[in-house]
């Protein structure tokens, strides 16, 4: 069924002022989702959805709340204004919450393609036959999906915000698993026909067979050499402390930190919602135009994120960077782009007499708030280099580290690529040689 | 919801169809959440649609909608066949459903107080009064209070003539008050972390917690960390309370237990099982002592996995997982029971929503109360723990490593000293072997877990541990910050 937003905000608006209420943002989605998952070299599950959503946020007296629904007829309308309008009333007011935003120039980012939007699902299908006819053919069993989605977002609020972007999205991503190993690759793009399945699939299963029998190696601190997904599930978990909000709170490890040089000279680390490998749109969750940060400069600790509350209480501009209101954690930035180097994996792996190479981390999660140290595991294609070569496959490691030690210890990094794991959301990241990683126990396989 | 059901389902039985099923679901939620004496969040959110399954050709296909016009439920009927149809790109073998009886029932949680008839205000109210007592300790940087309840009504209806209407209230509660001095952040949270306690109840759950009583002492143990000493690197006798304990129950044996993660359906994202099938009623999982139960049945109290069927239509069951120590079973679905020799499922499909299909879920993982009283319990030289505060387990489920907002040495059964960033680690069978004494029934807890993460796409389900304060021979403590 068509979406049409201006009409349904049309109809928000009536609704609203039946109430004697004239201070209205909506939000309206639309959006839709198909994916196939195989395992054990079959398709095993096969899914679609399709879903249009709305929600209301009235502004009454300095008071705020949001009701949403997925029904858009004539009386679903007015029911969620009403219970929008209803709660607010009921709420209590904040003195410091500011108006509704005024309009300002975003740039539109178109990031819809048709190819992705009318893949089908014989075209996905035939997308996980050829990537298990690879690992078949390496005597291996493969596991993954092949996905697509295309959503439609519009926000307007009734001081003139109008806002929309679109976007499409293909991920493919492949574990191949031989006796005593597994590989893993993933890919994610707007652009269908940017999706390289099969070199995907030749990757996994080569680390599949290049990690077999592995052997076990003591914990311990090692060099390591990162692939791009493993520095984007680590370091991504990090950028929400990137936030007026959480530092205000006491919840941020850069409180007291701003300023500083917290990691090495070869850091330098963006938000930029424009950059071309980025996806998302160019606005926040109040219309507001996303800026471009420099969050890390040489490893000193520069711009973090303000929503439109949290700059009013600091003084300064905001940065386009704020959750949808009402929330309690303000904003985080989340275009992550980290500036990388002219290295490459192999030449780390080459220039590394003793370390190991990780394929991914799984089960990430924060030990130490303000040390930033978090665990997690090695996962899927984890090598021993010896002599500046792969000497074969290593049993998982947990590890326990600290953030600004290893971004302090970073030797050499790649060009920038867009990136996708399972821990952190989609970012564009080099793969990074890290000294002395903190390795603290190894598990049984 | 019934007619809707059942006109999808009449959509999609077509020839080739050997079997279908369909969920109409509404659903109705409210979040209230106050931060440093301001209203955090305050909204409701409804949702209705329809999933429709269908096994055709040998294939599962799915397409879910909220398009419930007559043409709407043709369009996802027919794409779920274009799935299933598609699927034969790359099939390897038929499904096969295990065989299960047809049944037409209607079931509500029980709950004595309907959460959306308490209006919002009086929520906020409740939550300022909390969030106020928690700031009148100095120290305190931040305090979060939170409530949040769901009604969701499901009719399945299915190609075995079932039809089954359930109704599910579900309500949370919880504090947390977080303390930043001189670079280091100490966050103490109530009943639990993860927003606090969640159960198939309605309000009353709010006022059984007792959140006011509890918020000075919590407010103050925050605070009081950053004085305490850090918890030691070393082997020690563990003592974990019973919120801790349901959590490790969730990790080191309710996801091990997954039949479908155990046949590599999970393996690229969730991840496989170290219970391989040659493992069933061969591995001794834990000590004498651990019993272990997957148990859906309202009889069981009302978790977060609680319910009379599941989400194809089988119903509520309870499963010995361990007993006396020994593996005796697997969580199950129609589609895997057979691959341990079942001829009919355990019943814990389960799906998050109208727009996702069910997969083998935990329902109410629980470890049985022991025989001992809890000063037999705290009778060690060790180390006691309390609340989650981090957690994370290998794509296997061998190796553990959890942290904790709390601890404190424990000297001949009593508490001698607090103890900062606790955490502790190991092998999930060397784990559950050395448990030595778990304490009684007056001490268990059926612990709700809202955000349990599977599937791809990710669907996040709320499951159910019960549990009551145990003790642990020689765990190795500390390690988190080794190194």
């Amino acid at each position: 069924m068509p979406v049409d937003p201006q009409a349904i905000f049309e109809q928000v608006m009536d609704a609203a002022r039946a109430h004697g209420v004239t201070d209205i943002e909506v939000m309206v989605a639309n959006d839709a989702a198909a994916l196939t998952r195989f395992a054990n070299n079959a398709i095993h599950q096969n899914v679609a959805e399709k879903t249009a959503s709305l929600s209301v946020r009235p502004v009454i007296d300095g008071r705020t709340a949001r009701a949403t629904t997925n029904r858009l007829d004539r009386e679903a309308i007015r029911d969620v204004v009403s219970q929008a309008i209803a709660i607010t009333r009921l709420t209590e007011a904040d003195p410091d919450m500011p108006p509704l935003a005024e309009p300002a120039a975003a740039p539109r980012m178109d990031r819809w393609f048709e190819d992705t939007a009318r893949d089908t699902p014989s075209d996905r299908a035939h997308a996980a036959a050829a990537a298990i006819r690879i690992a078949e053919a390496a005597g291996q069993t493969a596991a993954g999906i092949c996905s697509v989605g295309q959503t439609l977002f519009a926000l307007r609020n009734s001081r003139g915000v109008s806002v929309e972007h679109r976007e499409t999205t293909t991920r493919f991503s492949i574990t191949a698993m031989a006796s005593d190993s597994s590989g893993w690759a993933k890919a994610a793009t707007c652009r269908r026909a940017d999706m390289d399945v099969l070199g995907l699939a030749e990757s996994a299963v080569r680390k599949a067979e290049q990690s077999r029998a592995p052997r076990e190696l003591p914990a311990g601190r090692y060099t390591v050499v990162l692939e791009p997904a493993a520095v984007l599930d680590l370091v991504g978990q990090m950028f929400g402390d990137f936030s007026a909000t959480a530092i205000r709170d006491g919840r941020s490890f850069l409180a007291d930190r701003i300023g500083k040089k917290l990691f090495g000279d070869n850091v330098t680390i963006y938000d930029d919602a424009s950059h071309p490998l980025q996806t998302g749109p160019p606005f926040d969750g109040e219309g507001i135009p996303r800026k471009r940060l420099t969050l890390v400069e040489q490893g000193v600790v520069r711009d973090i994120a303000y929503s439109r509350l949290a700059a009013k209480l600091a003084g300064v501009q905001p940065t386009g960077h704020g959750y949808p209101l009402p929330n309690e954690y303000g904003e985080a930035p989340g275009n992550i782009v980290i500036a990388g180097g002219d290295s490459s994996v192999e030449k780390m792996i080459a220039s590394t007499e003793r370390g190991i190479l990780v394929t991914r981390l799984w089960y990430i999660r924060e030990v130490d708030p303000y040390e930033k140290i978090f665990t997690g595991m090695t996962r899927d294609g984890t090598f021993l280099i010896e002599d500046g070569r792969i000497a074969g496959g290593v049993r998982n490691f947990r590890f326990n580290q600290a953030l600004p030690e290893m971004l302090s210890n970073v030797e050499a990094l790649s060009p920038s690529v867009r990136a996708s794991g399972e821990e952190a959301p989609d970012m564009v990241v080099p793969a990074m040689k890290v000294n002395g990683f903190n390795f603290t126990e190894v598990t049984k396989f | 919801m019934k007619d809707l059901a059942l006109a999808a389902l009449d959509a999609v039985a077509r020839p080739g169809v050997s079997y279908a099923d369909v969920r109409a679901i509404e659903s109705r939620e409210r979040e209230v959440a106050t931060k440093n004496g301001k209203v955090g969040h305050a909204g409701s959110s409804e949702s209705v649609g329809i999933g429709i399954r269908v096994l055709a050709f040998g294939c599962w296909g799915f397409a879910a909608t909220d398009d419930l016009s007559p043409e709407g439920i043709r369009t996802a009927a027919a794409l779920a066949l274009e799935i299933a149809q598609a699927g034969t790109a790359a099939s390897k073998h038929q499904t096969v459903l295990a065989p299960e009886e047809k049944y037409e029932a209607t079931w509500v949680t029980p709950i004595a107080i309907d959460p959306f008839t308490i209006p919002i205000d009086r929520n906020l109210a409740t939550l300022l009064k909390i969030d106020a007592a928690i700031r009148r300790t100095p120290g305190i940087s931040m305090a979060e209070a939170s409530m949040h309840f769901e009604r969701r009504r499901q009719v399945f209806a299915s190609t075995l003539g079932s039809v089954i209407d359930q109704t599910r209230y579900m309500s949370g509660a919880g504090f947390s008050a977080l303390s930043y001095q001189e670079g280091e952040i100490q966050k103490r949270s109530y009943p639990n972390s993860f927003g606090g306690q969640y159960q198939l109840k309605g309000y009353e759950l709010v006022d059984e917690l007792r959140l006011l009583h509890h918020a000075p002492r919590i407010a103050e143990e925050a605070v009081a960390l950053h004085k305490a000493d850090r918890c030691p690197e070393g082997e020690f006798d563990l003592i974990l309370d019973s919120s801790q304990l349901g959590l490790q129950i969730h990790e080191s044996i309710g996801h091990p237990i997954e039949l479908d993660r155990v046949l590599g359906s999970e393996a690229n994202y969730a991840g496989m099982s170290f219970l391989t099938l040659d493992q069933l009623n061969r591995l001794r999982y834990g000590s004498d002592i651990v019993n272990v139960v997957c148990d859906a049945r309202a009889a069981h109290g009302p978790g977060l996995g609680t319910f009379a069927f599941d989400d194809e239509g089988v119903p509520a069951q309870s499963v010995d997982i361990i007993r006396n120590g020994m593996f005796r079973g697997y969580m199950t679905s129609r589609e895997t029971a057979s691959a341990v020799g079942d001829t009919r499922s355990n019943g814990c499909m389960r799906a998050d929503g109208w727009s996702r299909i069910p997969l083998i879920r935990m329902t109410n993982v629980s470890l049985e109360p022991g025989e001992q009283s809890l000063d037999e319990v705290f009778d060690a030289d060790g180390i006691y723990m309390e609340t989650n505060r981090s957690w994370s387990i290998d794509d296997k489920r061998y190796n553990f490593q959890f942290g904790c907002e709390i601890g404190w040495e424990i000297r001949g059964g009593k508490r001698v000293r607090m103890l900062k960033n606790p955490s502790y680690s190991g092998i999930s069978t060397e784990f559950w072997n050395a448990c030595a004494a778990i304490a009684g029934r007056e001490h268990w807890t059926l612990w709700g877990v809202p955000n349990c993460g599977k599937g791809q796409p990710e669907q996040v389900m709320g499951t159910g541990h019960g549990a009551s304060p145990s003790r642990f021979r020689k765990i190795k403590v500390g390690s988190a910050y080794a190194g």
